[in-house]
């Protein structure tokens, strides 16, 4: 088949990819996303566990080694159909702390510790490299074992396929995988491809394997004798290899990133596990069903020399059947693309919470500036799926692309089994340790990259032939394949004895001498007993340390200003609170904490919070009451919690109506003396010049000036009057509304107009965006400028900045249409910002002002009158208002 | 401290042992797998590769069923997603304490 051909096949079927993923995302946020989270499309994203190690590898697999290649699906299997022991326990932690990867899990097991999270990062990243080379191997293979002997355009040679290959498969990656930045770690577009590239590779082996059982052989009896009468029937179990086969794949899909990216971060419901813990057996049994059949009848058909890696791309071809090679060469295709997309996506998130974050915040703690995070996180998650796949190409130039699929990736399953001892005693014994957790991985990944990793790329390359044989500086007990002495044991088994024996020890020893700090201990208890009820730890946050407004500030650099402003008002509200600043208290930093986790990872959350509330102030006492009280109270507790917490929110209303009715009765009476002085002034002046007037005798021209006077405070008084008259209409709710259909472009542009009059002398830099604006409302349009044109005049007015910007933003959500006016002075103090929208309200010196004060109170009835409101929006850097308006309002019936 | 009653009515005791199910299957299957272990070459017997791979994925299949089947009567009897305190069996470290 021309080169091509394939070329355009894989870029095609990657773009059938591409649309699918884009149709669920779109799916999923229009709120819709039901099939797409069902449990069948779990099932499937699990089966990203079958890379083209399983395709192609099995076959080559049960061609050397017999049956042997079923212990990689079997020890999977054992975990699934335990699932009540591990899994559970693992996806219920998952979610309730908001894992996103397992580098999160366990530095936030261990005292959100970022030490642990760089470390499972440095083993995940490291033990990848081998599966993402074998990855990459099988694709050139079947490139050049599809394009070499025909004709047609000449195949670049394998090492070209291979860079190929990595950057279009990265550049893929990206473009799926990080093109936003979820609020939890969670990708439906993706997970659906993955299950949709499950059904082809499924299909495409199964397809492959009916043909050989029943096109070439005569149905299974006649597969039967060819069993016994092959080469694979000189089989030998090795007690020791299958045993250890099937404890490294169990430990292998528990903690393989891309396992536990869709089967705890994505999970979107626990139920499903229900389903998938028979399912995805069932997936694995179809995939290794038809695996000796190929591989026997290959060993029969195939000349001498053939690659049996490749018998089930090779036995179609050489059989004249191009269209069902076809199917395998995608099968295939689909095999390496969706674990490579997955294992990059969750390898560069683990490397951008945990090394990159954490430098960034180590680097710039001071830097407030209300730059947004989520770009940089974006942008070193793009650096690093480029830097795992460049890794993976590395291994396969180094290690020479030659060797059996399966061998190499049994390097990477005994590489991420170290994380298994920290995992399990992790969530199952309080007493583990950071310290134990810490050296224990370590060593185990030592011990690992000494006797298995790094001899992989041959003798003389990465270690001295002669360390083989003599050990490193002549210590003979220290050979890489015979450490301690033990000499002839299978370089595997070996490797994974020593390397967990001594993981498992040096973790255990760790633990028992040393002692958790106070949140390691909050956290152990969470993970441990994350079935019992709700975590009832003491609260790791002091009330009241940190100001709500620089939280906010915060979160919307990590969240984004939508995500952050609903997540603070929707608190706000449940505390009994108006607008968008609640109370810090203990329960919210913590809960925001999670969420922040959600995003960034335990350890930078905690980090990030810290630097505004200080440290954590839970101490060993703060443990020790915790204990004692708890036994005694248990019973009572929660029925109190939820009185206690109804009272507090009910003092908390009644406190803040309190504190209003005492600034509305200094206003009251601020109010009638300002108003008194307000209409006393003018009266003055015109009474005294009138006077002046009546009494005669002056010249024609001060006659006319006092008169100008005697006019304009005449009109002032009038404005003053109207000014109350409108504001006592609007406060009765008797105003006649004019709906009209207006743009809103337009009338922002009468509002500027306007109000350029106020203040003329001070230049203005003002940022709209005309395209949002293009929006048309029913409403009353006249009102609605008025609004407008007292935030315009007021920013004009107040806005102390050197060189006054304001920026007008506006955004449609559902029915409701906000319009932003944000200046960058130095704002609104918080003191004031409650009482902005009182009547004569006037925060700096009359002066400056020149107004009665009644403008927002004004704008705030309006804006009622009108079905809407208007708020003041803090942390934005500036004052910033928040007008509301519906999209259509309807007149009311009266 | 609410205790967990002593004995408990039938539709609690059947939840309790399904569970008890789920947490044995594992085992069974770990030893079903490990079976081929003892599998030790013996002179004048010639092990048919075809007949132990069929006894493997009769092992395998009859794993799947069994899950299957306790999958289905757990998520039948509405549970596992919350763990009510009163009919869950404690723990084995419900009652631990810090010490």
């Amino acid at each position: 088949m021309p080169f091509n051909i394939l070329v355009l096949a894989s870029l095609g079927y990657v773009a059938c990819l591409f649309a699918v993923a884009w149709a669920a995302e779109r799916r999923a946020d229009r709120g819709r996303a039901g099939f797409l989270r069902s449990s069948l499309v779990y099932t499937l994203s699990l089966s990203i566990y079958c890379t083209a190690w399983t395709f192609y590898g099995a076959v080559g697999y049960a061609a050397r080694s017999g049956l042997e290649f079923l212990t990689i699906y079997l020890g999977p299997t054992l975990v699934f159909i335990g699932w009540w022991w591990l899994l559970r326990k693992l996806v219920r932690i998952g979610r309730q702390q908001r894992v996103t990867s397992i580098a999160d899990l366990i530095s936030s097991r261990f005292g959100k510790s970022n030490l642990l999270g760089v470390i499972v990062t440095v083993i995940a990243v490291v033990a990848a490299t081998p599966y993402i080379a074998l990855q990459l191997q099988s694709v050139t293979l079947s490139f050049a074992s599809f394009a070499s002997p025909m004709d047609g355009l000449a195949p670049p040679g394998t090492e070209a396929t291979a860079v190929w290959v990595a950057c279009g498969l990265a550049l893929f990656t990206i473009l799926f995988g990080t093109r936003n930045l979820d609020a939890k770690e969670q990708h439906h577009g993706i997970v659906t491809a993955i299950a949709v590239e499950a059904v082809v590779k499924l299909v495409a082996l199964v397809a492959v394997g009916v043909w050989v059982v029943w096109g070439l052989a005569d149905g299974v009896g006649d597969i039967i004798a060819r069993i016994d009468a092959s080469a694979i029937s000189g089989w030998e179990l090795q007690p020791g290899r299958w045993a250890g086969l099937i404890f490294v794949s169990a430990a292998a899909v528990l903690t393989l990133p891309r396992m536990f990216q869709v089967m705890v971060v994505e999970s979107a419901d626990e139920r499903h596990l229900f389903t998938a813990a028979w399912a995805f057996p069932a997936y694995m049994l179809a995939m290794s069903l038809f695996i000796v059949p190929i591989a026997v009848v290959g060993l029969e058909r195939m000349p001498a020399g053939a690659n049996p890696d490749m018998f089930v791309l090779t036995l179609p071809l050489a059989e004249g059947q191009g269209a069902l090679a076809m199917l395998a060469f995608l099968g295939g295709f689909s095999s390496a693309t969706s674990m490579v997309i997955v294992e990059a996506i969750a390898l560069a998130t683990m490397v951008s919470n945990h090394i990159v974050m954490p430098v960034w915040l180590r680097l710039a703690p001071a830097r407030a500036v209300p730059g947004d995070v989520r770009r940089l996180v974006i942008l070193s998650r793009r650096f690093s799926i480029a830097a795992v796949l460049g890794l993976g190409y590395a291994y396969y130039r180094l290690s020479g692309g030659s060797s059996a699929l399966a061998a190499i990736g049994l390097i990477a399953f005994v590489g991420v089994a170290q994380i298994l001892p920290a995992l399990l005693f992790g969530i199952f014994w309080r007493g583990a340790t950071r310290v134990g957790a810490a050296l224990g991985l370590t060593v185990g990944f030592i011990v690992w990259a000494y006797t298995l990793f790094l001899p992989s790329f041959g003798p003389d390359a990465a270690i001295a032939a002669q360390v083989f044989t003599e050990g490193p500086w002549g210590l003979g007990w220290l050979r890489p394949y015979a450490l301690f002495g033990v000499v002839g044991m299978d370089p595997l088994l070996h490797a994974l004895f020593w390397s967990l024996a001594l993981n498992t020890g040096v973790f255990l020893a760790g633990s028992l001498l040393t002692f958790p700090g106070p949140v390691e201990r909050v956290q152990g208890a969470a993970f441990v007993r994350v079935f019992d009820t709700d975590p009832t730890g003491p609260e790791p946050w002091a009330r009241g340390q940190a100001e709500p407004e620089d939280l906010l500030v915060m979160a919307q650099r990590i969240l984004g200003d939508e995500d952050a402003l609903t997540l603070f008002e929707a608190e706000a509200r449940a505390q009994g609170k108006a607008g968008y600043l609640p109370d810090p208290t203990p329960g919210f930093m913590a809960g925001l904490e999670r969420r922040l986790a959600g995003s960034v990872g335990a350890a930078t959350a905690h980090a990030m919070i810290s630097q505004l509330a200080g440290r954590a102030t839970v101490t060993v006492e703060d443990l020790m009451a915790v204990a004692s009280e708890s036994a005694q109270i248990l019973e009572y507790s929660a029925r109190l919690e939820s009185q206690q917490s109804e009272l507090t929110r009910t003092a908390r209303a009644l406190r803040e109506a309190n504190e209003k009715l005492t600034q509305l009765s200094v206003q009251k009476d601020g109010f009638l003396s300002q108003i008194s002085h307000e209409l006393r002034t003018p009266m003055t002046s015109i009474r005294a010049f009138s006077e002046i007037v009546a009494e005669g005798g002056l010249e024609p021209a001060q006659v006319v000036r006092y008169g100008t006077i005697i006019h304009d405070e005449a009109k002032r008084l009038t404005r003053l009057l109207d000014d109350l008259l409108d504001l006592s209409v609007l406060e009765n709710g008797s105003v006649q509304l004019d709906l009209t259909l207006a743009p809103l472009g337009q009338m922002i542009d009468r509002a500027l107009a306007a109000a350029s009059q106020t203040a003329p002398t001070r230049s203005f830099l003002i940022h709209r965006d005309p395209p949002t604006e293009t929006i048309f409302l029913r409403t009353d349009a006249d009102r609605l400028v008025q609004v407008f044109i007292n935030l315009v005049s007021n920013a004009r007015k107040y806005c102390d900045a050197d060189a006054p910007e304001l920026r007008i933003a506006v955004r449609q959500r559902g029915a409701r249409v906000t319009v932003d006016f944000i200046d960058n002075g130095t704002g609104i103090s918080k003191a004031s910002q409650g009482i902005v929208f009182e009547k004569f309200a006037r925060l700096t010196d009359q002066s400056r002002a020149g107004g009665a004060g009644l403008g927002l109170a004004i704008c705030r009835e309006v804006m009622a009158s009108l079905g809407g409101s208007i708020t003041y929006l803090p942390g934005q850097g500036g004052a910033a208002f928040r007008v509301t308006v519906p999209l259509r309002l309807e007149r009311k019936a009266v | 401290m609410s205790r967990t009653p002593l004995f408990l009515r039938p539709a609690s005791y059947r939840r309790r042992r399904r569970r008890d199910a789920a947490r044995l299957l594992p085992f069974v299957g770990i030893f079903l797998v490990l079976l081929p272990i003892l599998w030790a070459p013996v002179a004048g017997f010639e092990r048919s590769t075809a007949t132990d791979g069929i006894f493997l994925f009769a092992v395998w299949a009859g794993m799947i069923a069994a899950a299957f089947a306790i999958a289905r009567s757990l998520a039948g009897s509405d549970e596992g997603a919350g763990d009510d305190p009163e009919t869950d069996a404690p723990a084995p470290h419900a009652g631990e304490r810090e010490s």
